[in-house]
């Protein structure tokens, strides 16, 4: 239902087209739009390299941070609050421009475009996989860690086998809604000139001077993409749910 | 006790100013069936839920097969397996099937293979007469079953100790008979119980010894035929009276 109130929204704006519309910078049948075309499309493959890198980063990280933060020693819990709250804090452009141009001087090192772009999105993301992991290991119910323990299951394996099965089933619907968040951050990275979807149609905005038609391919990329995603997101759901049938 | 299995000694634990259990001195021998009953808060389920290490007491001293129980690495290693426990609310694992509810513990905690493993849990599953449900998920089956499940979930630790807190009062009236008969040819094996309920006719069958308890304290101890025919003190005999005649 919303997918087709989308199409139609978007079927409106291209049929109010009118000749000062310029095509022609992505007509494939011409050689120049083609490879324009090419070009713009080209970034599909950095922008989901990206994102997938980054959450599955941020996902481990997510994780690793939400557990202490379910300890029973107070330094612990300490140290998930304070983690979460200060990354929760920076911008998302901001932490980028920093891991980028800040980070190699504090650690003397030199970090890649790609690689200071995941570092920024996963500890970014990282603050909010934490928050949707303590959330969905709380919601689990404390018979089940007091039977994993009547069974005599050490922490590692209770958590493993009993608890975290339990709960990203739960969290999986957020899980999902963050790798969409994170396709759609990626393209802040484009600020420190990786080559994914966003920095691409910028640089050929700036050569071919047609921002309207590029930016709206722009547009339908994302939509696309994270259409697909969301699809993909779902159909794992259903079938996580049909195991427990 | 000499041969106690189960030696608990002036145990205190509190939840915040509440005393759950005030003192609470237990002998339970090899091989004895006790039965524990009492008014609601009166620290039964807690009695039994410290000495598999669910709750920690704050004083005194509860030692299985003479090991203390604690945190310490020596006392959870020979608790390993030791003392099975059976749950008012079942607390089967969802997610699982029925075969690796039961074969989850032998094989991550006693390091079982898995196909020794599969061989005891058909087993148990057998002896709560429901083998045929091993591939089905917990919520496929009734109550009846799932607490049967969770009986035999705790036998494949081949513990020498079990524990049933209120094994039978979350279950429909129709399905409490089958895990009783389950928990009677149970305790025929000879394994040592400890059975907090309110089912008066499976505890003058099966209970060797009788305990009451009131206000976190153990009130009477007596073999079933005196407990119910003479029962010592008043607030038992009241008890008594209130349950049996519902």
């Amino acid at each position: 239902m919303m997918r087709a109130a989308l199409l139609a929204a978007l079927a409106l704006l291209l049929g109010g087209c009118s000749a000062d519309w310029g095509w022609y910078v992505v007509d494939p049948s011409t050689q120049t739009g083609w490879t324009n075309l090419k070009f713009l499309l080209g970034g599909l493959y950095y922008t989901i390299l990206l994102s997938l890198t980054a959450i599955a980063i941020s996902v481990v990280v997510g994780l690793l941070v939400a557990l202490p933060g379910l300890s029973q020693y107070r330094a612990l819990r300490a140290f998930n609050r304070v983690y979460v709250e200060v990354v929760r804090s920076v911008p998302i452009l901001v932490l980028i421009l920093w891991v980028y141009y800040g980070l190699p001087q504090v650690m003397d090192i030199t970090i890649g475009v790609f690689w200071a772009g995941v570092i920024a999105l996963a500890l970014s993301d990282s603050a909010f996989q934490a928050e949707i992991f303590r959330a969905g290991i709380q919601s689990v119910d404390r018979g089940q860690y007091e039977a994993a323990q009547s069974v005599s299951l050490g922490y590692v394996d209770t958590m493993r086998y009993v608890i975290l099965p339990q709960a990203i089933r739960r969290i999986l619907p957020a899980l999902g809604n963050q790798l969409v968040y994170m396709l759609k951050m990626s393209s802040l990275v484009s600020v420190i000139g990786m080559q994914e979807l966003t920095r691409r149609a910028n640089e050929l905005v700036v050569t071919e001077y047609r921002p309207l038609e590029i930016y709206t391919v722009l547009v339908l990329e994302y939509l696309v993409l994270i259409l697909i995603v969301s699809a993909l997101v779902r159909r794992l759901e259903r079938r996580l749910r049909a195991d427990e049938r | 006790m000499a041969d106690a299995i189960i030696s608990a000694r002036d145990v205190i634990k509190s939840f915040g100013d509440f005393r759950a259990l005030d003192a609470v001195s237990l002998d339970v021998a090899r091989g004895e069936r006790v039965v524990v009953c009492g008014p609601s808060g009166s620290g039964k389920s807690t009695l039994i839920r410290c000495i598999n290490r669910l709750e920690r007491h704050e004083a005194g001293t509860i030692a299985v097969n003479g090991v203390p129980v604690d945190d310490s690495r020596r006392s959870r290693e020979a608790r390993r397996g030791t003392v099975g426990m059976v749950f008012q609310q079942f607390n089967l694992f969802p997610h699982l099937t029925v075969l690796d509810n039961l074969t989850l513990g032998p094989m991550r905690a006693l390091r079982k293979p898995e196909d020794e493993a599969r061989e005891i849990a058909m087993r148990y599953l057998a002896r709560v007469r429901i083998p045929e449900q091993a591939d089905k998920y917990p919520r496929q089956l009734s109550g009846g079953q799932q607490q049967r499940v969770a009986i035999a979930r705790s036998l494949c630790m081949e513990p020498e100790i079990m524990l049933f807190d209120e094994p039978t009062s979350a279950l429909d009236p129709e399905m409490i008979g089958e895990v009783l008969a389950v928990m009677t040819e149970l305790a025929r094996t000879g394994m040592t119980m400890i059975v907090v309920t309110h089912e008066m006719g499976f505890a003058r069958g099966v209970a060797d010894t009788m305990v009451f308890m009131d206000r976190g304290r153990i009130v009477e101890t007596a073999p079933p035929a005196r407990f119910f025919a003479a029962p010592e003190t008043e607030r038992c005999r009241d008890f008594l009276q209130k349950i049996l005649h519902h």
